[in-house]
Formats: structure tokens, sequence, C-alpha cells
């Protein structure tokens, strides 16, 4: 089961911030961010390919990104 | 358009963009700018404070257009790669207060990170503290975020909202061009033009906003900012923002070499004093500020492009923080801190201590 994190409407470098803890919480599996500014897109996915983390999928989810990001 | 985007966003993406802010920045200063101030944020918005006379510092009053086409070129940009996302809410008071005491910290200093970059680059060796005292700065602005800061989260608003900063800024250019400089008056209709001073040193009208207009669009694209490239060296130790600072300062000191700008030493620097105490004090309160607002004041101003109304916030702090600073005393001059320079970046200090432990989520 993904956890899932909610970034959206928060500024740098709280995605980030977040992402970061959840991957040192988990260490593998499957997490979900939400975000919603193509900047914060970015900043996450550098954060987990950083962390050697795969991105698995980015897709539109309304009016932001969700990112799913995985490591086994 | 995906491919430009992730060129941008990549490690040669940031780089250019530090090389092209880098010698823009010098050919500025060679066409008119002041010294080691061919890009300054914190400076260029206290002429503009002093163009609409809310200080009367008539050394440094001139409506600088840069400072227009970084906010245009960034809403260019925004619109052209669908980003522009009208947005606000999160903490806008907090933000203009942050702002107010972030350029009372530059004005102390004499330049926001961006000068201290070109200042550095063009051998003003008074700028290390001032470096050094941004960093600081910033770093315990991330202890802040490594123990739950956070503004909270803004809110999605109508369109027209995030287009109000950007109209601001049209005016001010709709201005300049009824109200353009006159030679020999310091004054035209209701806009305040210096005779003397930084204030008086410009490059042509147009090359300002076009250099700014470029500046601008690429800058969002990228994601440049001075505060997140140490912050994020500090926090996350990555150094992808860093690139371009570095890319900035090596590109800014070659062109000032190949135009015979470099001129190495403490003393008689542009525009700078030599209290080394206060160079470093002045940039650990604005460092404090722009980390706990989230980006240096270039950035602020790039987002605020983007359709952002709480960065729109801080630089208008920044702004009336410019005033504060020219009516009372506080900014710096050559000679050194002004009367109430120390006072004002003592109180600074406490006020965004304050905020950051006042900001502090309790389970994090």
């Amino acid at each position: 089961m993904a956890s899932t994190i909610d970034a959206r409407g928060l500024s740098c470098p709280q995605p980030v911030i977040m992402t970061m803890s959840e991957m040192a919480r988990t260490g593998t599996g499957d997490i979900v961010i939400l975000v919603d500014t193509d900047t914060s897109k970015e900043n996450v996915m550098r954060a987990a390919t950083g962390k050697e983390w795969n991105v698995a999928g980015v897709d539109r989810d309304g009016e932001g990104y969700r990112i799913t990001i995985s490591r086994v | 358009m995906n491919k430009v985007t992730n060129f941008f966003s990549s490690r040669w993406g940031m780089i250019g963009t530090g090389v092209f802010i880098g010698i823009v920045a010098a050919l500025l200063q060679k066409w008119g700018n002041p010294g080691n101030m061919g890009v300054c944020v914190a400076c260029f918005e206290r002429d503009i404070a002093g163009a609409l006379g809310l200080h009367r510092a008539d050394i440094v009053q001139y409506m600088r257009p840069e400072i227009i086409g970084f906010v245009l070129g960034s809403l260019i940009a925004a619109y052209l790669f669908r980003e522009f996302s009208a947005r606000g809410g999160s903490a806008p008071i907090v933000r203009f207060v942050l702002g107010v005491f972030a350029m009372i910290g530059a004005l102390v200093f004499l330049g926001c990170p961006w000068r201290a970059l070109l200042r550095l680059a063009g051998g003003d060796w008074n700028a290390i503290f001032g470096i050094l005292g941004l960093a600081a700065g910033v770093g315990v602005g991330t202890l802040f975020l490594r123990t739950g800061y956070d503004l909270g989260r803004s809110q999605k608003t109508q369109t027209i909202m995030g287009w109000i900063f950007p109209l601001i800024m049209l005016g001010f250019l709709v201005l300049t061009f009824v109200f353009p400089q006159i030679t020999g008056q310091d004054k035209n209709g209701v806009l305040f033009y210096s005779m003397k001073g930084p204030g008086s040193m410009h490059a042509p009208l147009v090359i300002s906003l076009v250099a700014g207009l470029a500046i601008g669009f690429i800058a969002q694209r990228s994601r440049f900012c001075t505060m997140g490239a140490l912050r994020d060296l500090i926090l996350f130790k990555q150094a992808h923002l860093f690139f371009g600072i570095v890319a900035l300062v090596v590109a800014a000191f070659l062109t000032n070499l190949i135009l015979g700008q470099f001129h190495p030493g403490f003393d008689g620097q542009p525009v700078s004093h030599t209290m080394g105490l206060w160079n470093f004090g002045g940039m650990v309160l604005a460092g404090l500020a722009f980390a706990l607002a989230g980006g240096c004041p270039g950035r602020q101003l790039f987002l605020a492009g983007e359709g952002d109304s709480d960065a729109a916030i801080f630089v208008l702090g920044m702004i009336v923080g410019a005033a504060i600073a020219h009516n009372f005393g506080l900014a710096s001059s050559p000679k050194g801190v002004g009367p109430y320079g120390v006072a004002g970046v003592i109180i600074g200090l406490l006020v965004c201590l304050f905020i950051g432990f006042a900001f502090r989520k309790k389970t994090a």
C-alpha cells in the first residue's frame, strides 16, 4: 500500500522536505506525492532520483500532478 | 515544448541561466548601470521606491526597467509553457513583514544576494562578508525548516488575481513612457529621477527592459534562486541551484576582466562600505528573511510573474522596506552604516526569529 503525501499549495522547499522524510521513513516501496506546480514536480523528482528512488509515473491530477516514486 | 522545459531544469540549463545572468549583468554595467550593480534586485526596487517618491533620497531614484522586465518576462514564459497559476493566501502579512526586513538587511550590506555575487565577481572583497552572512542567515533558516517551519498552503484563486502584480509593473512601465527622464530635471510628472549618485546611472531604457525580460524568461524556466542555492546545499546536500550561482560569478568575473571592470580590493569599491561586521550582519538578516519566505528577491519576482500573489506581497514589503530604510536612516552609504542601521538589523533578526519559532508545526 503506497503512502500518499499531499504537498499541494505548499511552497519551496516543503514538498521536498516531506518527500525526503517519507523516503527515509519507509526506505522501500511506493510513495505517491501530490503537487500543484511544475517547480515542485521537478524538485520532487530530482530529490527522489538523487536518493536512488525511481520515478514510476507522473500523471496530471486536476490542476497539478500525481508523482509515484518507488524503490525495491 | 516539454523538451525545452526539461533542458532548463537540467544541470546545464541551470548553469546556462547563471552564465547568461552573469554576462548580461556585467554588460549592463558597461552600458551605464552602477558599479558591480548590473543587476541588483534590492537596489533596483529601492530605486523604484525612490522614483515613486516613497523615499526622498535623491541619489537613488529611478524606475528600473529591469525589475519590470523580470516580472513580465516570467509572465510570458509562464503563459507560453502553461505554468501561469493564480495562487495566494499563504500567510501574506508574514511575507510582507519578511520582505520589509529582508530589504533593511540588504540595504545595510548594500545589495541583494545577486549583487553580493556581482560584487565578488568585480573584485569587491567586502562582498565576502556579505556572502558569509547570507549563508549564515540561510543556515539559521534551514534549522527552522528542519523543525517544521511552514507558512501554510496557498490556494488557487481567480486568474485575474495573479495578474494584479504584473499589471502594476505594466503600469510602472507606462509611467516611464508618459513621464520620461528629462536631462537636468530631477522630476517629471509623478516620477523622481536622480541627477547624481547610483540612481542617475543606468543603461538605456530599452536595453534594460529587454535584458530584464530575457532574464525573467529564462529564470522562470530554470527556477534560478540564489537563496535556494545555499539552502538546498545546506538542507539536502543538493547542488543543483548552487551550480547556477557559481556559473553567474564565473561568467560575470570573466566578462568583467574582458571589459576592464575587475578591480580587486576592499577600499573605494563602488556603492559599498568596509564595515565587515555589518556587511555580514545585514546579510544574515536578509538571508534568514529570504529563507523563511522561500526565495531570494529575484525568485520572488519570477514567482509573482507566474501568478503567485504571496511572492508579490513579499516584493511590496521589500519596496516599503526600502522606503523605511532611506526615510529613517537605516540604509548604509559608502561612509558606513546609517544611524539606525544596526538597530534595524537587530530588531529584524528578533522579528525573523519570532516568526521562525511561531510558525513551526507542532508535529514535525
